[in-house]
C-alpha cells in the first residue's frame, strides 16, 4: 500500500521534472541562433507542430468523425475570413453541437 | 533638479511599463479562455482515468496545476498506478514531453541576447502545446506577462476538469464533452491559418503536415507511437525539409507595432 505522501512526492517529482523540459533551453540560450538552416527550421516548426496536432485528432475526439471533419472545415473557412481565437474557436464548438444532434 | 526629472523620468517609464504589461496580461487571459474551455473537456476525461488510477480529486488537482502537461500527466498517472519507480517517472516525462525543448528553444531564438534569464524562464515556464502555439503567434518579442495571462485563464481550468473528473465520472453529457473538446483545434487553426495565407510556404506546409499527420496515424509502424512522439516526429522531419527546400529568416513576417512593454534593449 502506498503511502498518501508518497503520492505527493510522486507528484511532485512529474510536475518538476515537467517544468525542467520547458525551461531547459531558457537556462542554455544566451541568444537567438544564427544559422540559417536553423533559423528556418525554427520558423516552420510552430505551424507544423500544431497542423500535426489538429488533424486527424479533430476528428478522433469528436463522437461523430463527421461533425469533426466538418467544424474542421468551418475553422479554416473562419480563420481564413479574419475571424479571431475565441470567434475560430466557438464556431468548430457550435458546429460539433448542432450537427451531433442532428446525426 | 534634474536629479528631481531623472526620478520622475524613471517613475513615469516604469508606471508605463506596468500598464503595459497588465494590458498584455489581459491580452493573454482572453486567448487563454478558448484554451480553457478545451482543457477542460480534455481534463475532464483525464480525471475520469485518473480515478481509475487511484487518484483523490485534490490530488488530481495538485498534479494538474503544477503539471498542466496532457499526455505526459496521462502516462504519470497511468504509471504509478504501475507502481512505476520514481526514475521510470522522470525517464517516460522526459521523452513525452520532449516537444517542450523544442517550443522553449523557438521560444528563446525570438528573444535577442541580453534577455536576462528570468525573464527567459518565466516565458518557458508557461509552456504547453495550446500557450505555446499562441505565444508564438504574437508579433514581437514573447512576453511573459501574455504567457501568464493565458496561463491564469487555461490552467485553472485544466486543473477543475480533472478534479471535477474524478469526482463525477461521467456527469457531463458526452455530447458537451465533444463540443468543448474542439474548442482547443478551432484555437490552432485560428493561429495557422491567417500566416498560411500571408506566406505560401507556411500553407503549403501547413497542407503537408496535415496529410502526413493524418498518413502517420493510419500507418501500421506510425500508429504505434503515442501520439506526442508523432507530433514530434513528423515536425522534425517536415520543419527540416521545408527548412532546406525553403529557407526563411526567423524574423516572423513584420505585422503590427512591436511590443512597448520590453525593458530589454540590445546593449
Amino acid at each position: 500500500m502506498k503511502s498518501s505522501l508518497y503520492v505527493y512526492i510522486y507528484i511532485f517529482v512529474m510536475a518538476f521534472s515537467t517544468w525542467c523540459m520547458r525551461v531547459i533551453p531558457s537556462l542554455v540560450m544566451k541568444r537567438p541562433i544564427r544559422n540559417r538552416f536553423a533559423q528556418s527550421f525554427l520558423y516552420y516548426v510552430p505551424y507544423v507542430t500544431l497542423a500535426v496536432m489538429t488533424f486527424p485528432a479533430i476528428i478522433e475526439t469528436t463522437q461523430s468523425p463527421l461533425a469533426g471533419a466538418v467544424a474542421f472545415a468551418a475553422g479554416i473557412i473562419a480563420a481564413w475570413l479574419g475571424v479571431r481565437l475565441l470567434g475560430v474557436a466557438a464556431v468548430c464548438c457550435i458546429t460539433v453541437l448542432i450537427l451531433e444532434l442532428l446525426v | 533638479m534634474l536629479r528631481n526629472q531623472n526620478t520622475y523620468t524613471i517613475a513615469y517609464t516604469i508606471k508605463k511599463i506596468m500598464e503595459s504589461n497588465g494590458k498584455i496580461f489581459r491580452e493573454g487571459f482572453r486567448d487563454g479562455i478558448p484554451i480553457g474551455l478545451g482543457y477542460f473537456a480534455v481534463a475532464f476525461s483525464l480525471g475520469i482515468a485518473a480515478h481509475g488510477y487511484g487518484f483523490k480529486p485534490l490530488q488530481g488537482f495538485i498534479a494538474s496545476i503544477l503539471t498542466y502537461a496532457s499526455a505526459g500527466q496521462y502516462i504519470g498517472f497511468s504509471l504509478y498506478a504501475a507502481n512505476a519507480t520514481l526514475i521510470q517517472l522522470i525517464i517516460l516525462t522526459v521523452i513525452t514531453n520532449l516537444r517542450y525543448i523544442l517550443m522553449g528553444v523557438t521560444l528563446n531564438q525570438r528573444m535577442p541576447a541580453g534577455t536576462p534569464i528570468g525573464r527567459r524562464v518565466a516565458v518557458g515556464t508557461t509552456i504547453t502545446d495550446e500557450i505555446f502555439g499562441i505565444t508564438i503567434a504574437r508579433p514581437g518579442i514573447p512576453s511573459p506577462y501574455y504567457g501568464f495571462g493565458a496561463w491564469s485563464a487555461a490552467v485553472p481550468m485544466w486543473a477543475l476538469g480533472t478534479s471535477i473528473g474524478i469526482i463525477t465520472g461521467t456527469a457531463l453529457p458526452a455530447r458537451i464533452v465533444s463540443a468543448l473538446s474542439v474548442a482547443i483545434f478551432g484555437m490552432f487553426i485560428a493561429v495557422i491559418i491567417p500566416p498560411a495565407r500571408k506566406d505560401r510556404m507556411i500553407g503549403i506546409a501547413v497542407f503537408v503536415s496535415f496529410a502526413c499527420s493524418y498518413a502517420a496515424a493510419h500507418l501500421p509502424f506510425m500508429a504505434k507511437i503515442s501520439s506526442g512522439n508523432r507530433t514530434i516526429i513528423l515536425t522534425l522531419l517536415i520543419s527540416a525539409v521545408f527548412a532546406a527546400i525553403a529557407p526563411r529568416t526567423a524574423e516572423p513576417p513584420a505585422q503590427e507595432a512591436p511590443d512597448t512593454e520590453s525593458p530589454v534593449q540590445e546593449a
